[in-house]
Protein backbone atom coordinates (compact mmCIF):
# COMPACT_ATOMS: atom_id res chain seq x y z
CA UNK A 1 0.00 0.00 0.00
CA UNK A 2 1.46 3.50 -0.99
CA UNK A 3 2.75 5.52 2.29
CA UNK A 4 0.72 8.61 2.29
CA UNK A 5 -0.43 11.52 5.06
CA UNK A 6 -3.03 10.89 6.81
CA UNK A 7 -4.32 14.57 5.39
CA UNK A 8 -3.51 12.86 2.08
CA UNK A 9 -5.99 9.96 2.37
CA UNK A 10 -8.32 12.41 3.72
CA UNK A 11 -8.34 14.64 0.36
CA UNK A 12 -8.42 11.26 -1.93
CA UNK A 13 -11.34 10.19 0.59
CA UNK A 14 -13.11 13.31 -0.23
CA UNK A 15 -12.13 13.59 -4.22
CA UNK A 16 -14.68 14.18 -6.95
CA UNK A 17 -14.40 11.19 -9.08
CA UNK A 18 -14.50 8.54 -6.52
CA UNK A 19 -16.79 5.84 -6.74
CA UNK A 20 -20.30 6.09 -4.67
CA UNK A 21 -22.62 4.40 -3.70
CA UNK A 22 -24.51 4.25 -6.88
CA UNK A 23 -21.33 3.09 -8.74
CA UNK A 24 -20.86 0.12 -5.99
CA UNK A 25 -24.72 -1.00 -6.48
CA UNK A 26 -24.78 -0.44 -10.36
CA UNK A 27 -20.99 -2.59 -10.73
CA UNK A 28 -21.58 -5.46 -8.12
CA UNK A 29 -25.24 -6.04 -8.17
CA UNK A 30 -27.69 -7.17 -10.52
CA UNK A 31 -31.65 -6.20 -10.54
CA UNK A 32 -31.60 -3.37 -8.50
CA UNK A 33 -35.06 -2.22 -7.14
CA UNK A 34 -34.42 1.09 -5.44
CA UNK A 35 -36.72 1.80 -2.79
CA UNK A 36 -38.01 4.99 -1.98
CA UNK A 37 -39.27 7.07 1.47
CA UNK A 38 -39.62 6.63 4.95
CA UNK A 39 -42.83 5.93 4.88
CA UNK A 40 -43.31 8.35 7.80
CA UNK A 41 -42.92 12.42 5.51
CA UNK A 42 -40.31 12.00 3.15
CA UNK A 43 -37.70 10.57 0.85
CA UNK A 44 -34.28 11.20 1.59
CA UNK A 45 -32.25 11.00 -1.48
CA UNK A 46 -28.86 11.31 0.44
CA UNK A 47 -29.24 7.46 0.70
CA UNK A 48 -29.56 5.10 -1.72
CA UNK A 49 -31.08 1.61 -1.10
CA UNK A 50 -33.57 -1.45 -2.04
CA UNK A 51 -33.47 -4.99 -2.65
CA UNK A 52 -30.91 -6.39 -5.43
CA UNK A 53 -28.88 -9.66 -6.60
CA UNK A 54 -25.56 -10.25 -5.07
CA UNK A 55 -24.23 -13.01 -7.27
CA UNK A 56 -27.35 -14.22 -7.72
CA UNK A 57 -28.22 -14.17 -4.07
CA UNK A 58 -31.12 -11.85 -2.74
CA UNK A 59 -29.78 -8.92 -0.55
CA UNK A 60 -30.61 -5.35 0.96
CA UNK A 61 -28.05 -2.98 -0.37
CA UNK A 62 -28.42 0.48 0.93
CA UNK A 63 -25.56 3.65 1.53
CA UNK A 64 -24.80 6.73 1.25
CA UNK A 65 -25.09 8.69 -1.99
CA UNK A 66 -23.80 12.21 -2.50
CA UNK A 67 -24.51 13.29 -5.80
CA UNK A 68 -22.44 14.18 -9.02
CA UNK A 69 -23.80 16.59 -10.40
CA UNK A 70 -24.64 20.05 -9.09
CA UNK A 71 -28.10 19.52 -9.10
CA UNK A 72 -28.12 16.38 -7.74
CA UNK A 73 -25.51 17.17 -5.14
CA UNK A 74 -27.72 19.74 -3.34
CA UNK A 75 -30.61 17.59 -3.37
CA UNK A 76 -28.24 14.66 -1.90
CA UNK A 77 -27.50 17.59 0.63
CA UNK A 78 -23.93 16.32 -0.12
CA UNK A 79 -24.24 12.78 0.85
CA UNK A 80 -25.39 14.05 4.09
CA UNK A 81 -28.40 11.98 5.39
CA UNK A 82 -31.63 13.84 6.92
CA UNK A 83 -33.71 11.64 9.54
CA UNK A 84 -36.30 10.68 7.07
CA UNK A 85 -32.66 8.75 5.69
CA UNK A 86 -32.24 7.18 8.78
CA UNK A 87 -35.57 6.15 9.09
CA UNK A 88 -35.62 4.67 5.36
CA UNK A 89 -32.67 2.64 6.32
CA UNK A 90 -34.41 1.30 9.51
CA UNK A 91 -37.52 0.29 6.46
CA UNK A 92 -35.06 -1.37 4.60
CA UNK A 93 -33.12 -3.07 7.30
CA UNK A 94 -36.11 -4.51 8.96
CA UNK A 95 -37.56 -5.82 5.73
CA UNK A 96 -34.19 -7.38 4.97
CA UNK A 97 -35.12 -9.07 8.49
CA UNK A 98 -38.12 -10.38 7.69
CA UNK A 99 -37.04 -12.12 4.04
CA UNK A 100 -34.13 -13.07 5.63
CA UNK A 101 -31.24 -11.20 3.36
CA UNK A 102 -28.51 -10.23 4.23
CA UNK A 103 -27.50 -6.38 4.22
CA UNK A 104 -24.80 -4.55 2.47
CA UNK A 105 -23.72 -0.78 2.93
CA UNK A 106 -21.86 1.25 1.68
CA UNK A 107 -20.85 4.42 3.83
CA UNK A 108 -19.45 7.73 2.28
CA UNK A 109 -20.42 10.43 4.37
CA UNK A 110 -19.24 13.92 6.02
CA UNK A 111 -22.14 12.99 8.73
CA UNK A 112 -26.04 13.32 9.37
CA UNK A 113 -26.98 17.03 8.10
CA UNK A 114 -26.96 19.40 10.81
CA UNK A 115 -29.92 21.55 9.50
CA UNK A 116 -33.02 23.48 10.93
CA UNK A 117 -35.15 20.54 10.17
CA UNK A 118 -33.01 17.48 10.10
CA UNK A 119 -33.58 18.62 14.29
CA UNK A 120 -36.87 19.07 14.53
CA UNK A 121 -37.53 15.47 12.74
CA UNK A 122 -35.36 14.29 15.31
CA UNK A 123 -31.72 13.60 14.04
CA UNK A 124 -30.63 12.06 17.03
CA UNK A 125 -33.48 10.08 18.08
CA UNK A 126 -33.39 9.04 14.05
CA UNK A 127 -29.67 7.89 14.67
CA UNK A 128 -30.22 6.34 17.77
CA UNK A 129 -32.82 4.05 16.53
CA UNK A 130 -31.08 3.44 13.42
CA UNK A 131 -27.82 2.05 15.88
CA UNK A 132 -30.69 0.00 18.30
CA UNK A 133 -32.01 -1.67 15.31
CA UNK A 134 -28.61 -2.13 13.52
CA UNK A 135 -27.39 -4.47 16.58
CA UNK A 136 -30.25 -6.43 17.11
CA UNK A 137 -30.35 -7.92 13.39
CA UNK A 138 -30.03 -11.13 13.01
CA UNK A 139 -29.42 -11.19 9.11
CA UNK A 140 -25.44 -10.97 8.17
CA UNK A 141 -24.60 -7.06 8.19
CA UNK A 142 -21.59 -6.23 6.07
CA UNK A 143 -20.61 -2.22 6.22
CA UNK A 144 -18.06 -0.87 3.20
CA UNK A 145 -16.58 2.41 4.03
CA UNK A 146 -15.60 3.87 0.55
CA UNK A 147 -14.77 7.35 1.45
CA UNK A 148 -15.61 9.44 4.40
CA UNK A 149 -16.72 8.27 7.50
CA UNK A 150 -17.66 11.14 9.70
CA UNK A 151 -19.34 10.77 13.29
CA UNK A 152 -22.73 9.03 14.06
CA UNK A 153 -24.04 9.69 10.38
CA UNK A 154 -21.35 7.27 9.49
CA UNK A 155 -21.85 4.56 11.97
CA UNK A 156 -25.97 4.20 11.71
CA UNK A 157 -24.73 2.32 8.77
CA UNK A 158 -21.77 0.59 10.40
CA UNK A 159 -23.23 -1.17 13.20
CA UNK A 160 -22.01 -4.13 11.21
CA UNK A 161 -20.98 -7.97 11.68
CA UNK A 162 -17.85 -6.94 9.44
CA UNK A 163 -16.62 -3.23 8.89
CA UNK A 164 -14.69 -3.28 5.86
CA UNK A 165 -12.11 0.20 4.73
CA UNK A 166 -10.90 1.16 1.44
CA UNK A 167 -7.24 2.02 1.68
CA UNK A 168 -8.12 5.49 1.41
CA UNK A 169 -10.97 5.91 3.04
CA UNK A 170 -11.51 7.34 6.82
CA UNK A 171 -13.42 7.29 9.70
CA UNK A 172 -13.33 9.34 12.23
CA UNK A 173 -15.64 10.85 15.28
CA UNK A 174 -16.01 14.36 13.72
CA UNK A 175 -14.68 15.98 10.23
CA UNK A 176 -10.49 16.75 10.99
CA UNK A 177 -12.17 20.53 10.64
CA UNK A 178 -14.85 20.40 13.04
CA UNK A 179 -12.43 18.41 15.59
CA UNK A 180 -9.81 21.31 15.01
CA UNK A 181 -12.60 24.13 15.43
CA UNK A 182 -13.61 22.53 18.73
CA UNK A 183 -10.30 21.44 20.22
CA UNK A 184 -8.13 24.15 18.99
CA UNK A 185 -11.10 27.02 18.39
CA UNK A 186 -9.13 26.68 15.18
CA UNK A 187 -10.62 25.19 12.41
CA UNK A 188 -7.30 25.60 9.44
CA UNK A 189 -5.70 23.65 11.63
CA UNK A 190 -7.16 20.86 10.10
CA UNK A 191 -4.37 19.43 8.47
CA UNK A 192 -2.90 18.65 11.71
CA UNK A 193 -5.87 17.22 12.90
CA UNK A 194 -5.22 14.68 10.29
CA UNK A 195 -2.50 13.60 12.09
CA UNK A 196 -3.77 13.26 15.36
CA UNK A 197 -6.63 12.02 14.69
CA UNK A 198 -6.10 8.22 14.04
CA UNK A 199 -9.11 8.25 10.98
CA UNK A 200 -7.30 6.21 8.58
CA UNK A 201 -8.02 2.52 7.53
CA UNK A 202 -4.75 1.48 9.08
CA UNK A 203 -5.29 2.93 12.24
CA UNK A 204 -9.29 1.66 12.63
CA UNK A 205 -8.00 -1.68 11.92
CA UNK A 206 -5.36 -1.70 14.79
CA UNK A 207 -8.33 0.00 16.77
CA UNK A 208 -10.53 -2.66 16.00
CA UNK A 209 -12.99 -0.31 14.46
CA UNK A 210 -12.38 -1.82 11.12
CA UNK A 211 -11.94 -5.59 10.67
CA UNK A 212 -10.31 -5.74 7.15
CA UNK A 213 -8.67 -2.52 4.75
CA UNK A 214 -8.89 -3.71 0.85
CA UNK A 215 -6.45 -2.37 -1.07
CA UNK A 216 -7.18 0.35 -3.95
CA UNK A 217 -5.33 1.02 -7.23
CA UNK A 218 -1.85 2.90 -6.38
CA UNK A 219 -3.45 6.45 -7.44
CA UNK A 220 -6.60 6.11 -5.28
CA UNK A 221 -10.08 4.62 -6.35
CA UNK A 222 -10.96 6.96 -9.21
CA UNK A 223 -8.08 6.08 -11.23
CA UNK A 224 -8.88 2.62 -11.92
CA UNK A 225 -12.62 1.77 -10.57
CA UNK A 226 -12.61 -1.53 -12.59
CA UNK A 227 -9.98 -3.04 -10.30
CA UNK A 228 -11.56 -1.46 -7.43
CA UNK A 229 -15.00 -3.56 -8.08
CA UNK A 230 -12.98 -6.59 -8.32
CA UNK A 231 -11.51 -5.78 -4.50
CA UNK A 232 -14.44 -5.30 -3.40
CA UNK A 233 -16.65 -7.64 -4.91
CA UNK A 234 -14.08 -10.23 -3.37
CA UNK A 235 -14.15 -8.88 -0.07
CA UNK A 236 -17.86 -9.26 0.09
CA UNK A 237 -18.37 -12.76 -1.20
CA UNK A 238 -15.94 -13.94 1.15
CA UNK A 239 -17.39 -11.94 4.29
CA UNK A 240 -20.68 -13.05 3.42
CA UNK A 241 -19.90 -17.05 3.17
CA UNK A 242 -18.38 -16.97 6.27
CA UNK A 243 -21.73 -14.78 7.89
CA UNK A 244 -24.16 -17.06 6.02
CA UNK A 245 -22.63 -19.90 7.74
CA UNK A 246 -23.47 -18.45 11.76
CA UNK A 247 -27.22 -19.28 12.66
CA UNK A 248 -28.99 -15.90 13.02
CA UNK A 249 -29.20 -15.86 17.05
CA UNK A 250 -25.30 -16.12 16.65
CA UNK A 251 -24.83 -12.90 14.39
CA UNK A 252 -26.56 -10.71 16.88
CA UNK A 253 -24.63 -11.81 19.58
CA UNK A 254 -21.11 -11.84 17.61
CA UNK A 255 -21.99 -7.97 16.90
CA UNK A 256 -22.60 -7.38 19.99
CA UNK A 257 -20.35 -8.48 20.95
CA UNK A 258 -17.53 -6.93 18.10
CA UNK A 259 -18.62 -3.43 19.29
CA UNK A 260 -18.97 -4.54 23.40
CA UNK A 261 -15.80 -5.03 23.18
CA UNK A 262 -14.34 -1.53 21.70
CA UNK A 263 -12.50 0.59 23.70
CA UNK A 264 -11.99 -2.07 26.23
CA UNK A 265 -8.59 -1.35 26.55
CA UNK A 266 -9.46 2.49 26.88
CA UNK A 267 -10.21 2.12 30.01
CA UNK A 268 -8.57 1.45 33.37
CA UNK A 269 -9.39 1.01 36.96
CA UNK A 270 -7.52 3.57 39.74
CA UNK A 271 -9.21 4.63 42.82
CA UNK A 272 -10.41 8.42 43.01
CA UNK B 1 -30.64 -2.66 55.15
CA UNK B 2 -28.62 -1.70 57.63
CA UNK B 3 -29.17 1.17 59.75
CA UNK B 4 -25.92 1.82 59.76
CA UNK B 5 -24.70 1.17 56.33
CA UNK B 6 -27.60 3.24 54.99
CA UNK B 7 -26.77 6.35 57.65
CA UNK B 8 -22.99 6.07 56.18
CA UNK B 9 -24.03 5.63 52.64
CA UNK B 10 -26.31 8.94 52.38
CA UNK B 11 -23.25 10.85 54.39
CA UNK B 12 -20.96 9.86 51.30
CA UNK B 13 -23.54 10.88 48.88
CA UNK B 14 -23.96 14.25 50.81
CA UNK B 15 -20.71 14.81 51.12
CA UNK B 16 -19.40 13.90 46.82
CA UNK B 17 -22.39 15.61 46.08
CA UNK B 18 -20.99 18.94 48.36
CA UNK B 19 -18.64 18.74 46.17
CA UNK B 20 -19.54 19.31 42.95
CA UNK B 21 -22.43 22.07 43.92
CA UNK B 22 -22.30 25.68 43.48
CA UNK B 23 -19.37 27.16 45.20
CA UNK B 24 -20.09 28.19 48.69
CA UNK B 25 -20.34 32.09 48.34
CA UNK B 26 -22.64 34.09 50.58
CA UNK B 27 -24.94 35.10 47.35
CA UNK B 28 -25.21 33.92 44.02
CA UNK B 29 -26.72 35.12 40.93
CA UNK B 30 -29.00 33.54 39.05
CA UNK B 31 -27.19 33.34 35.27
CA UNK B 32 -30.60 33.77 33.82
CA UNK B 33 -32.46 36.77 35.59
CA UNK B 34 -29.18 38.14 37.68
CA UNK B 35 -31.37 37.68 40.58
CA UNK B 36 -28.89 37.68 44.06
CA UNK B 37 -30.06 34.79 46.31
CA UNK B 38 -28.52 33.35 49.23
CA UNK B 39 -26.66 30.21 49.47
CA UNK B 40 -29.20 28.84 51.15
CA UNK B 41 -32.11 29.42 48.93
CA UNK B 42 -30.89 28.03 46.09
CA UNK B 43 -29.86 23.96 48.08
CA UNK B 44 -33.66 24.69 49.53
CA UNK B 45 -34.69 25.00 45.55
CA UNK B 46 -32.67 22.03 44.24
CA UNK B 47 -30.44 25.07 42.48
CA UNK B 48 -34.20 26.17 40.37
CA UNK B 49 -34.10 30.36 40.61
CA UNK B 50 -37.28 30.84 42.89
CA UNK B 51 -37.78 33.86 40.57
CA UNK B 52 -37.45 32.97 37.35
CA UNK B 53 -37.38 29.20 37.80
CA UNK B 54 -33.81 28.89 35.81
CA UNK B 55 -32.81 25.09 36.39
CA UNK B 56 -28.89 25.81 36.89
CA UNK B 57 -26.76 22.51 35.89
CA UNK B 58 -26.36 20.51 38.63
CA UNK B 59 -23.53 18.03 40.16
CA UNK B 60 -24.19 13.95 38.97
CA UNK B 61 -23.75 12.93 42.76
CA UNK B 62 -26.33 15.96 43.45
CA UNK B 63 -28.82 14.94 41.12
CA UNK B 64 -28.90 11.26 42.21
CA UNK B 65 -28.75 12.49 46.15
CA UNK B 66 -32.18 14.57 44.84
CA UNK B 67 -34.17 11.28 43.51
CA UNK B 68 -32.79 8.57 45.46
CA UNK B 69 -33.95 7.37 49.13
CA UNK B 70 -31.90 8.42 51.92
CA UNK B 71 -29.19 6.12 52.41
CA UNK B 72 -29.70 3.28 49.43
CA UNK B 73 -26.89 4.94 47.64
CA UNK B 74 -24.92 1.97 46.39
CA UNK B 75 -21.76 3.84 43.69
CA UNK B 76 -20.97 1.05 40.93
CA UNK B 77 -17.77 1.24 39.36
CA UNK B 78 -16.49 4.30 41.00
CA UNK B 79 -12.53 3.03 40.00
CA UNK B 80 -12.87 3.35 36.09
CA UNK B 81 -11.16 5.62 34.18
CA UNK B 82 -10.02 6.35 30.63
CA UNK B 83 -7.02 5.34 29.74
CA UNK B 84 -6.27 7.81 27.16
CA UNK B 85 -6.68 5.64 24.09
CA UNK B 86 -4.77 7.53 21.40
CA UNK B 87 -1.97 8.40 23.07
CA UNK B 88 -3.57 12.35 22.66
CA UNK B 89 -0.97 15.67 23.38
CA UNK B 90 -2.30 16.89 27.08
CA UNK B 91 -5.47 14.54 27.25
CA UNK B 92 -3.84 12.89 30.20
CA UNK B 93 -3.31 16.15 32.25
CA UNK B 94 -6.56 17.80 31.26
CA UNK B 95 -8.01 14.51 33.26
CA UNK B 96 -5.59 14.63 36.33
CA UNK B 97 -7.07 18.28 36.67
CA UNK B 98 -10.62 16.57 35.51
CA UNK B 99 -10.58 13.91 38.15
CA UNK B 100 -9.12 16.41 41.10
CA UNK B 101 -11.67 18.79 40.92
CA UNK B 102 -14.56 16.70 40.60
CA UNK B 103 -13.59 13.75 42.57
CA UNK B 104 -14.82 11.73 40.31
CA UNK B 105 -12.79 8.91 37.68
CA UNK B 106 -15.50 9.89 34.51
CA UNK B 107 -17.99 11.89 33.29
CA UNK B 108 -20.96 9.23 34.65
CA UNK B 109 -21.82 8.25 38.13
CA UNK B 110 -23.63 4.80 38.11
CA UNK B 111 -25.50 3.02 41.08
CA UNK B 112 -27.67 1.00 42.50
CA UNK B 113 -30.76 2.57 44.82
CA UNK B 114 -34.25 3.06 45.97
CA UNK B 115 -36.90 5.72 44.73
CA UNK B 116 -40.10 5.75 46.54
CA UNK B 117 -38.62 2.27 47.99
CA UNK B 118 -38.09 0.70 44.69
CA UNK B 119 -35.00 -0.54 43.42
CA UNK B 120 -33.42 0.76 40.80
CA UNK B 121 -29.96 1.25 38.59
CA UNK B 122 -29.43 4.75 37.97
CA UNK B 123 -26.50 6.98 36.51
CA UNK B 124 -26.39 10.72 35.51
CA UNK B 125 -23.48 12.30 33.59
CA UNK B 126 -21.08 15.23 34.81
CA UNK B 127 -21.16 17.92 33.07
CA UNK B 128 -18.26 19.28 34.96
CA UNK B 129 -16.21 16.71 33.59
CA UNK B 130 -14.99 17.02 30.07
CA UNK B 131 -18.90 18.39 29.58
CA UNK B 132 -20.29 14.73 29.92
CA UNK B 133 -18.51 13.87 26.61
CA UNK B 134 -18.10 10.11 25.91
CA UNK B 135 -15.23 8.47 26.74
CA UNK B 136 -14.70 4.89 25.78
CA UNK B 137 -14.53 5.06 29.99
CA UNK B 138 -18.17 6.38 30.43
CA UNK B 139 -19.48 4.44 27.61
CA UNK B 140 -18.33 1.30 29.75
CA UNK B 141 -19.87 2.54 32.61
CA UNK B 142 -23.05 2.99 30.98
CA UNK B 143 -22.98 -0.39 29.51
CA UNK B 144 -22.39 -2.16 32.21
CA UNK B 145 -25.38 -0.24 34.40
CA UNK B 146 -27.72 -1.99 31.66
CA UNK B 147 -26.30 -4.82 31.59
CA UNK B 148 -26.39 -4.65 35.64
CA UNK B 149 -30.36 -3.84 35.26
CA UNK B 150 -30.93 -6.46 33.09
CA UNK B 151 -28.99 -9.12 35.30
CA UNK B 152 -30.67 -8.04 38.03
CA UNK B 153 -34.12 -7.18 36.55
CA UNK B 154 -34.07 -3.46 37.85
CA UNK B 155 -35.88 -0.51 35.86
CA UNK B 156 -33.18 1.72 34.52
CA UNK B 157 -33.41 5.17 34.82
CA UNK B 158 -30.41 7.77 33.17
CA UNK B 159 -29.90 11.38 33.31
CA UNK B 160 -27.93 13.09 30.56
CA UNK B 161 -25.56 15.89 30.04
CA UNK B 162 -23.25 15.59 27.78
CA UNK B 163 -21.61 17.97 24.72
CA UNK B 164 -21.19 14.75 22.89
CA UNK B 165 -17.91 12.96 21.84
CA UNK B 166 -14.89 13.34 23.49
CA UNK B 167 -12.17 14.58 20.88
CA UNK B 168 -9.55 13.22 22.15
CA UNK B 169 -10.51 10.01 22.41
CA UNK B 170 -11.20 9.97 18.40
CA UNK B 171 -13.27 6.64 16.61
CA UNK B 172 -13.47 5.01 20.09
CA UNK B 173 -15.42 7.96 21.78
CA UNK B 174 -17.93 7.37 18.54
CA UNK B 175 -17.95 3.40 19.12
CA UNK B 176 -19.22 4.22 22.36
CA UNK B 177 -22.48 5.19 20.80
CA UNK B 178 -23.22 1.93 18.99
CA UNK B 179 -22.48 -0.23 22.19
CA UNK B 180 -24.41 1.77 24.54
CA UNK B 181 -27.49 1.41 22.25
CA UNK B 182 -26.93 -2.41 21.35
CA UNK B 183 -26.76 -2.68 25.55
CA UNK B 184 -30.32 -0.49 25.71
CA UNK B 185 -31.76 -2.52 22.57
CA UNK B 186 -30.72 -5.90 24.43
CA UNK B 187 -32.08 -4.69 27.93
CA UNK B 188 -35.46 -3.63 25.79
CA UNK B 189 -36.09 -6.58 24.26
CA UNK B 190 -35.82 -8.53 27.43
CA UNK B 191 -38.91 -5.99 28.66
CA UNK B 192 -36.46 -3.73 30.95
CA UNK B 193 -38.19 -0.21 31.65
CA UNK B 194 -35.70 3.00 31.05
CA UNK B 195 -37.07 6.09 31.56
CA UNK B 196 -34.04 8.79 30.02
CA UNK B 197 -34.32 11.79 31.58
CA UNK B 198 -32.51 14.70 29.70
CA UNK B 199 -30.69 17.66 31.33
CA UNK B 200 -29.18 21.04 30.08
CA UNK B 201 -27.19 20.03 27.92
CA UNK B 202 -27.71 17.34 26.03
CA UNK B 203 -26.33 17.18 22.43
CA UNK B 204 -24.12 14.73 20.00
CA UNK B 205 -23.06 11.42 20.67
CA UNK B 206 -25.62 11.00 23.57
CA UNK B 207 -28.32 12.34 22.04
CA UNK B 208 -27.89 10.24 19.24
CA UNK B 209 -27.47 6.58 21.42
CA UNK B 210 -28.78 5.85 24.82
CA UNK B 211 -30.25 9.02 25.49
CA UNK B 212 -33.08 8.77 23.07
CA UNK B 213 -33.96 5.12 23.32
CA UNK B 214 -35.63 5.86 26.71
CA UNK B 215 -39.17 3.77 26.92
CA UNK B 216 -40.06 7.57 28.15
CA UNK B 217 -38.43 10.46 27.80
CA UNK B 218 -38.16 13.46 30.18
CA UNK B 219 -36.66 16.74 30.27
CA UNK B 220 -35.83 19.62 32.90
CA UNK B 221 -37.42 22.70 31.49
CA UNK B 222 -35.34 24.84 29.61
CA UNK B 223 -32.75 22.22 28.75
CA UNK B 224 -31.00 22.23 25.75
CA UNK B 225 -31.40 19.11 23.58
CA UNK B 226 -30.34 18.33 19.80
CA UNK B 227 -28.00 16.63 17.71
CA UNK B 228 -25.96 19.30 15.95
CA UNK B 229 -25.31 21.87 18.21
CA UNK B 230 -26.94 25.73 17.54
CA UNK B 231 -23.76 26.92 16.27
CA UNK B 232 -22.84 24.67 13.42
CA UNK B 233 -26.54 24.51 12.22
CA UNK B 234 -26.46 28.81 12.07
CA UNK B 235 -23.54 28.21 10.07
CA UNK B 236 -24.50 25.39 7.45
CA UNK B 237 -28.22 27.26 6.66
CA UNK B 238 -26.86 30.82 7.32
CA UNK B 239 -30.19 32.12 9.42
CA UNK B 240 -30.76 32.83 12.69
CA UNK B 241 -32.76 29.53 14.56
CA UNK B 242 -35.94 31.04 16.03
CA UNK B 243 -36.79 31.51 19.50
CA UNK B 244 -36.57 29.05 21.84
CA UNK B 245 -35.10 26.15 18.83
CA UNK B 246 -33.69 22.86 20.46
CA UNK B 247 -35.00 23.49 24.46
CA UNK B 248 -36.79 20.79 25.54
CA UNK B 249 -40.49 22.95 25.80
CA UNK B 250 -39.66 22.74 20.98
CA UNK B 251 -38.87 18.81 21.66
CA UNK B 252 -42.27 18.61 23.60
CA UNK B 253 -44.15 20.05 20.87
CA UNK B 254 -42.28 18.37 18.04
CA UNK B 255 -42.79 15.28 19.24
CA UNK B 256 -39.82 14.15 21.15
CA UNK B 257 -40.57 14.28 24.82
CA UNK B 258 -43.26 12.10 27.06
CA UNK B 259 -42.99 15.26 29.57
CA UNK B 260 -41.27 18.61 30.57
CA UNK B 261 -40.81 17.90 34.37
CA UNK B 262 -39.55 20.74 36.77
CA UNK B 263 -36.86 19.55 39.11
CA UNK B 264 -39.21 20.04 41.99
CA UNK B 265 -41.77 17.49 40.49
CA UNK B 266 -38.85 14.66 39.30
CA UNK B 267 -38.74 12.48 42.11
CA UNK B 268 -42.34 12.60 42.41
CA UNK B 269 -42.59 11.44 38.45
CA UNK B 270 -40.05 8.95 38.86
CA UNK B 271 -41.70 7.07 41.71
CA UNK B 272 -45.47 7.52 39.76
CA UNK B 273 -43.40 5.82 36.44
CA UNK B 274 -41.90 3.23 38.09
CA UNK B 275 -45.75 2.04 39.61
CA UNK B 276 -46.94 2.41 36.69
CA UNK B 277 -45.65 -0.30 35.10
CA UNK B 278 -45.94 -2.17 38.40
CA UNK B 279 -44.13 -5.57 38.04
CA UNK B 280 -42.83 -5.07 34.35
CA UNK B 281 -40.47 -2.42 36.06
CA UNK B 282 -38.93 -5.24 38.06
CA UNK B 283 -39.30 -8.64 36.85
CA UNK B 284 -38.65 -8.51 33.05
CA UNK B 285 -37.08 -11.50 31.10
Amino acid sequence: MAERTAAERVALARHPDRPGTPEFIGTLFTDFFEQRGDRLCGDDRAILGGAALFHGRPVTVLGTRKGRAIEERVACRFGMPSPEGYRKVQRLVRQAEKFRRPVIAFVDTAGAYPGREAEEHGQGEAIASTLALMSGLTVPVVSVFTGEGGSGGALALGVANRVLMLENAVYSVLSPEGFAAILWKDAARAEEACEVMKLTAADLLELKAADEVLPEPPGGAHTDPAALMATVDAALVRSLAALSRTAPAALAAQRYRRFRALGAAAVRKERA
Amino acid sequence: MSGILARRRQKLLALKALRTAPAPAETETCPACGAGLPRREWVRSLSVCPRCGFHRPVGAYYRLSMVLDRGTFRELDAELCSADPLDFPGYRDKLAQARRRTGMGEGVVTALGRIGGRRAAVGALESGFFMGSMSAALGEKVTRLVERAEKDRLPLILFSASGGARMQEGILSLMQMAKTAAAVERFSRKGGLYISVLTHPTTGGVTASFASLGDILLAEPGALIGFAGPRVIEQTIGEKLPEGFQRAEYLLEHGFLDAVVPRAQLRETLIRLLALHGKGAASHG
